[in-house]
């Protein structure tokens, strides 16, 4: 389809024209683009892994993952993001029955979720923070903090990206740019959750062993 | 190349995909959501459990358990949320994540291969010489 499109609009008016004028690209193609992202994106949360596996040792004298952490918070928070993608799924599945207000309602739901994720998140910080163990009292701690906050970062990208979506849903309806949208939206969403397994396993868990 | 038999199966198969395709491969139904969340939240209890309960005297069986329930988690997901396999996007989602994997493991493995072998090699040190360090 491209080939032929690309044919009748290289040469027009005796003049070469070198971008495609069709309107519509694939779908596939954003989602294709999108997943893309979310590899590389995949590569800088292992580099930040591989940087906090290196450093996870180094206390400087400083306290160790088993005086910090709190795990039945990390298990709150972990379910906090579970629910999250269930009532993600289940927006997705309004999607494709087309009702609108239902899509709105559960994303509505997956960005309480987010944010209840955020504020735990939070809490927890403010109270290392507190207790004298911020990013800056070991390698250790740079490390934790880098890693999980970066990832703490991309919820927070996720849900404002979910209220615009709900803005444009409710003003627009679910038009095919806007199902794109969610769709992207899906991926980027179920993979923090990807992320956030290897978070509570490799930093809670095994800091706490 | 075109007996009758494979071009019924090969014109079968395509009816197939595309039927799979409009209502469900891109998004997943009620019971695959379900399925993907019932299985992430015993993936994730089982884990927390071994941990917090100190269910195994050894600290190492723990680690790798928690590892490799880590692992049939994140593919848990990839196939009932991200609903991902080889026919998604052409294959080519599935090409990209080998690709990325590959990369995410060469680099997982080399930091900590080289950094742990840097570790052994440094002179030893006292947490006092560690605190006044700059």
């Amino acid at each position: 389809m491209s080939d032929t499109a690309l044919d009748h609009t290289l040469v027009r008016d005796g003049k070469p024209i070198f971008h495609l004028t069709t309107e519509h690209h694939p779908e596939s193609g954003t989602l294709v683009g999108f997943w893309i992202y979310l590899m590389s994106d995949c590569l800088i949360f292992a580099m930040l892994f591989a940087t906090y596996a290196v450093l996870g040792q180094s206390y400087a004298g400083g306290p160790n993952p088993k005086e910090l952490f709190d795990l039945p918070l990390v298990a709150v928070n972990t379910a906090m993001l579970l629910f999250s993608s269930i009532t993600y799924g289940f927006a997705m599945l309004q999607m494709d029955k087309g009702k609108k207000n239902a899509v709105i309602g559960w994303l509505a739901l997956t960005g309480l979720f987010g944010l209840a994720f955020l504020g735990i998140e939070l809490y927890e910080f403010s109270h290392l923070i507190h207790e004298g163990a911020g990013p800056s009292r070991s390698a250790f701690l740079s490390a934790f903090f880098t890693l999980v906050g970066t990832h703490g970062l991309h919820v927070t990208t996720g849900i404002i990206w979910m209220a615009t979506l709900m803005v444009q849903v409710s003003r627009h309806g679910l038009i095919p740019e806007n199902r794109r949208r969610l769709m992207c939206l899906s991926m980027f969403w179920h993979f923090l959750d990807v992320i956030w397994i290897g978070v509570f396993s490799v930093v809670y868990l095994m800091g706490v062993l | 190349m075109s007996t009758p038999s494979q071009i019924d199966n090969h014109g079968h198969a395509a009816v197939d995909d595309h039927h799979h395709h409009a209502d469900a491969a891109s998004h997943g139904t009620f019971k695959s959501y379900m399925t993907g969340f019932v299985l992430s939240v015993v993936l994730t209890a089982i884990p927390f459990w071994l941990v917090m309960g100190h269910v195994f005297e050894s600290g190492v069986v723990t680690a790798v358990l928690v590892m490799a329930f880590a692992l049939v988690q994140i593919v848990v997901h990839m196939v009932y949320f991200l609903h991902l396999d080889t026919r998604s996007e052409g294959g080519w989602n599935m090409m990209a994540l080998i690709f990325t994997v590959v990369i995410v493991l060469i680099a997982l493995t080399g930091s900590l291969w080289v950094m742990y072998h840097l570790n052994a090699n440094m002179m030893p040190m006292s947490p006092e010489m560690m605190k006044n360090m700059p």
